[in-house]
């Protein structure tokens, strides 16, 4: 009976995998299982369409995101013609440094590609944290910490080299994550803003790894100052494209995005953590802890940029120096957004910035235009994308204008429902 | 008094003898939005110093047609009159030039500002030292605010910061603000949605006195009640086209022919009969709720409650008299200071929130956007909000089920009518009414054993308003405990079997719905008895 079914407490165990239930209305939880058939019937369309209806979940309204993304460059590169015409180049020759320069050749694929690793990483830390309605800004300290935990592991540790390399890995992630740690806490547990307290340790995380390999730090180098010992050859991520310097890294990096993006939408964790970026009220009125996801994003957050460190080190280095970003947590925050949070996304935006550092060189080579012209255009990219709310209000304000009101509210769906 | 108006018309208005020209005249106006036609060939005409009320569903078409009136919008056919002159509005600018003011449902008073700050604002001076150098005048502002607010018995400090008034008091400053541009015709969108009983009476007195000085009134509503009080002529809108319309005779000789009268309208407006009012509560089951000596060490409490299985108990009050703490304490969102809760004999007091629920509470939040869904996600994410912990959604920490959550929301949404065109689309891609009815859908899932439901029909319609009255009273009927917190007092004598009234964080009254009376509450809500007494 019905009757029984809100008197008595649904059963409490899944089923099939034991867990715990979930309290659910008996006919709901019924339906929410559906039997086999129906659900081979109604929602097995085959593999192809099952595979584009993933990405389309995934991705939201694909078309439009590769649109906007496109445009934001365009926007951003055209924007910096005025000041690459100013240094007295011409426009030409310095797109053809650029691009020649970053994808002109295999070898340059190869080094564009070694730029994009710690972009990539790094970009989804920033995302990681964004998506959880943090601001992230101490990537960049908390990269420099892991790459220095990193390096004085492979350094220090006498262990077979495959294990080496995994502990000094895992040791970058934590270096990263502690640092990531303190603002974490004082965010949860004392409101203080995360953007005050993760700049600050920054200049904490730089300082720390300065001592560390200054002359008289404890970890330089007997060899080379401002650096770590090395680490051993076989301890070091293999180059996987022979004669260049691109390392297994790369596929470090896109695992990342895959367990990213698998731990955001198909993990209860995440689920917490995005509900909670994006409704904080409903997501403690549902019984989220919102100290905890905060703590947690972080945590994950910090331990991706410390990952970026470490694969850096064991990457190109072998070792750790001192001054071995030139910024890539700042650039990572650009990253981050021109690939609008989404993993795929960051994979697209942390290649198109891994073009312009790779291009810089020849830039200055070839063209004479200063290597600073590549901050600008990141500078940029971040104020286009900055500027996507108010260019979209403009764009339906012109719609407006020209094909007549855009549909209240309360019919919309009316529309789409026929 | 104008004695011409006072008689009782039957017949349609375009045939009486009086020869002014309507305030407002609509001809043949037609909007559509792509497919969607949101007017439909709309003559409506309006009388000179009436209060024309517009009646519809939620997505009937007023808000648009105002919105045309307004110069917000431009009609896709049709033509406006004001005062039997053609009129072409190019903006609202336009429209309040030619003596219109409209007062919108949401508030757009500045909170940090002064009554007289907020009137003069956005008053356009022309000239670049009137506008730039000049000091403001708020002397005479004050002064006329003063005049007006007498005059129409507004009651209204015009030097008080708009944030320390009361929703009441906001919106007749709004009223006041339509009218400072010099409009002869108020338009009201809603304009009581917010209001509590006492403060909706004083708004109607205003509006009464407003004709009586000459002004024109449309007001929009799905208040029967109120446009059968206020209104001397109605329009029903339904699917975008009038339905019919009605003059409304001052006073009935016959309550049957009032009767008779609204339920012609309601058939008009929803096209059917208004569902059957449910009968009370047949059967008591042990107590499932138990609050003692409550408090929260501030304002709220100590208070002692118990509801009942089987019982529906409707919180009543004026709007932040406790209501909102006492919900927070319940769901664990407010630490207790003192006393304890108990669920079925259960202590859930020190329980997080997520216990609370395992336990057997069910929330539909009042205020949806803060508390209830969340935007920028998918009608999926939200459907699946408090149902993550655990199977069947999450049988591991490493696996959030995609085509569970699918079919679980695709159920929500045929039970419960929601409109949307898929399940992945994002939340906000559906009307405010569409989303209260995920909530709705998404909180019975829970299978409650207490139910707190905090205004749940809120911007719903009429038909959408009986399904989730229905669904409260089928939980109560198979013994869970519904506590229904309301402003609107109308649903609560509907499906309330038992009424508390907090003033102030505490209980001032309770009583059975069948022994209600409203006078009595509506003195326990505003403290009346309590200030008598002292």
């Amino acid at each position: 009976m019905t009757m029984n079914s809100i008197v008595t407490p649904p059963q409490n165990r899944d089923v099939f995998t034991g867990r715990r239930q979930v309290r659910m209305d008996p006919a709901m939880l019924a339906e929410t299982l559906g039997r086999e058939a129906d659900v081979a019937a109604a929602e097995n369309p085959g593999f192809l369409p099952r595979l584009v209806g993933h990405f389309h979940a995934l991705s939201g309204n694909l078309g439009g995101q590769v649109l906007t993304f496109t445009l934001t460059i365009a926007a951003a590169l055209i924007a910096s013609m005025p000041l690459i015409w100013i240094g007295g180049s011409d426009l030409w020759r310095a797109a053809s440094a650029l691009f020649g320069g970053a994808l002109g050749s295999g070898p340059a694929i190869a080094e564009t590609l070694v730029q994009m690793v710690p972009l990539l990483i790094a970009g989804l830390a920033v995302a990681v944290a964004f998506h959880a309605s943090l601001f992230n800004i101490g990537v960049e300290g908390q990269l420099v910490f892991g790459g220095l935990v990193a390096g004085v592991a492979g350094a220090s540790l006498d262990l077979p080299p495959a294990l080496l390399m995994l502990v000094c890995i895992f040791a970058g992630m934590a270096g990263g994550a502690v640092f990531a740690l303190i603002p974490a806490l004082l965010k949860a547990y004392r409101g203080a803003h995360e953007v005050v307290t993760t700049i600050m340790m920054n200049f904490v995380a730089v300082a720390i790894s300065e001592y560390a390999v200054s002359p008289t730090g404890p970890f330089v180098a007997a060899d080379q100052p401002s650096a770590t010992e090395r680490v051993p050859d076989l301890a070091r991520l293999p180059v996987i494209w022979e004669g260049t310097r691109l390392h297994a890294g790369l596929l470090v990096a896109l695992a990342a995005v895959i367990v990213i993006m698998w731990v955001l939408y198909r993990t209860p964790a995440g689920f917490r953590l995005r509900l909670t970026g994006a409704n904080q009220g409903a997501a403690r009125a549902s019984g989220v802890s919102i100290a905890r996801v905060t703590i947690l994003a972080m945590l994950a957050s910090g331990a991706l940029a410390g990952l970026a460190g470490a694969v850096q080190v064991l990457g190109v280095y072998g070792r750790f120096y001192a001054a071995f970003s030139p910024g890539y947590g700042f650039d990572a925050i650009a990253v981050a957004l021109l690939g609008a949070l989404s993993p795929v996304g960051v994979i697209a935006s942390a290649f198109f910035f891994a073009v312009l550092h790779a291009g810089s060189v020849p830039l200055q080579a070839v063209a004479g235009i200063s290597r600073e012209m590549v901050g600008v255009v990141s500078g940029l990219v971040v104020a286009f994308v900055a500027a996507q709310p108010a260019a979209l209000r403009l764009l339906s304000a012109m719609r407006r204008r020209f094909a007549g009101a855009m549909p209240p509210d309360g019919l919309a769906e009316t529309e789409v429902s026929k | 008094m104008n004695p011409g108006r006072e008689q009782t018309m039957t017949a349609d208005g375009a045939s009486r003898p009086d020869t002014t020209p309507p305030a407002i005249r609509l001809v043949g106006v037609s909007k559509h939005f792509g497919p969607v036609k949101a007017n439909r060939s709309i003559d409506l005409s309006v009388r000179q110093g009436s209060i024309h009320g517009l009646l519809g569903e939620n997505g009937a078409g007023k808000s648009t047609l105002m919105k045309v009136l307004f110069g917000m919008m431009r009609p896709d056919a049709g033509r406006i009159e004001i005062g039997g002159r053609p009129a072409a509005f190019r903006s609202s600018a336009d429209a309040l030039a030619a003596g219109i003011g409209m007062v919108q449902q949401h508030f757009s008073l500045i909170g940090k500002l002064t009554v007289a700050e907020n009137l003069i604002l956005g008053r356009a001076t022309s000239g670049f030292v009137a506008r730039w150098l000049r000091p403001l005048d708020l002397e005479s502002a004050r002064a006329r605010a003063i005049e007006l607010s007498e005059r129409l018995g507004f009651g209204i400090d015009p030097s008080a910061r708009c944030e320390t008034l009361s929703v009441g008091a906001r919106q007749k400053v709004e009223i006041l603000k339509a009218l400072w541009g010099g409009a002869t015709t108020l338009v009201l969108d809603e304009p009581t949605a917010a209001l509590s009983p006492p403060d909706a009476e004083e708004l109607y007195a205003l509006l009464q006195n407003l004709r009586r000085e000459g002004t024109t009134i449309v007001l929009i509503s799905h208040k029967m009640p109120e446009i059968m009080r206020l209104c001397d002529r109605v329009t029903v809108l339904r699917d975008g086209a009038v339905a019919g319309e009605a003059e409304i005779p001052r006073a009935f000789s016959d309550p049957a022919e009032r009767q008779a009268l609204e339920a012609r309208l309601v058939r008009l407006m929803i096209g059917r009969h208004r569902p059957e009012v449910p009968s009370r509560s047949s059967h008591i089951w042990p107590t499932v709720l138990s609050v003692r000596q409550l408090s929260d060490g501030q304002r709220f409490g100590p208070i002692d409650l118990d509801v009942k299985g089987g019982e529906i108990l409707a919180v009543v009050g004026v709007e932040g008299n406790g209501q909102s703490q006492f919900v927070e304490l319940l769901i664990g969102l407010r630490k207790a200071a003192g006393g304890g809760i108990a669920l079925d004999g259960r202590d859930i007091t020190d329980m997080t929130t997520l216990k609370r629920f395992q336990s057997g509470i069910a929330h539909i939040p009042e205020d949806r956007h803060r508390l209830a869904v969340a935007d920028g996600m998918s009608l999926v994410d939200n459907a699946s909000i408090g149902f993550i912990d655990g199977a069947p959604f999450a049988p591991t920490s490493f696996w959030l089920s995609r085509h569970r959550r699918a079919r679980f929301a695709a159920g929500i949404v045929r039970r419960h009518k929601v409109r949307a065109s898929s399940v992945e689309a994002p939340v906000t891609s559906l009307s405010g009414g569409n989303q209260q009815k995920l909530v709705v859908g998404r909180e019975l899932s829970r299978a409650p054993r207490l139910m707190i439901a905090a205004q749940p029909t809120r911007g719903l319609d009429i038909g959408s308003t009986g399904a989730v009255h229905e669904a409260l009273i089928g939980l109560r009927d198979h013994g869970a405990a519904v506590l229904l917190l309301s402003l609107d007092l109308t649903e609560v004598f509907t499906i309330a079997d038992r009424i508390v009234v907090f003033r102030q964080g505490r209980i001032v009254g309770e009583t059975t719905a069948a022994d209600a009376d409203i006078d009595r509450i509506g003195r326990w809500m505003s403290g009346v008895d309590e200030e008598a007494r002292q």
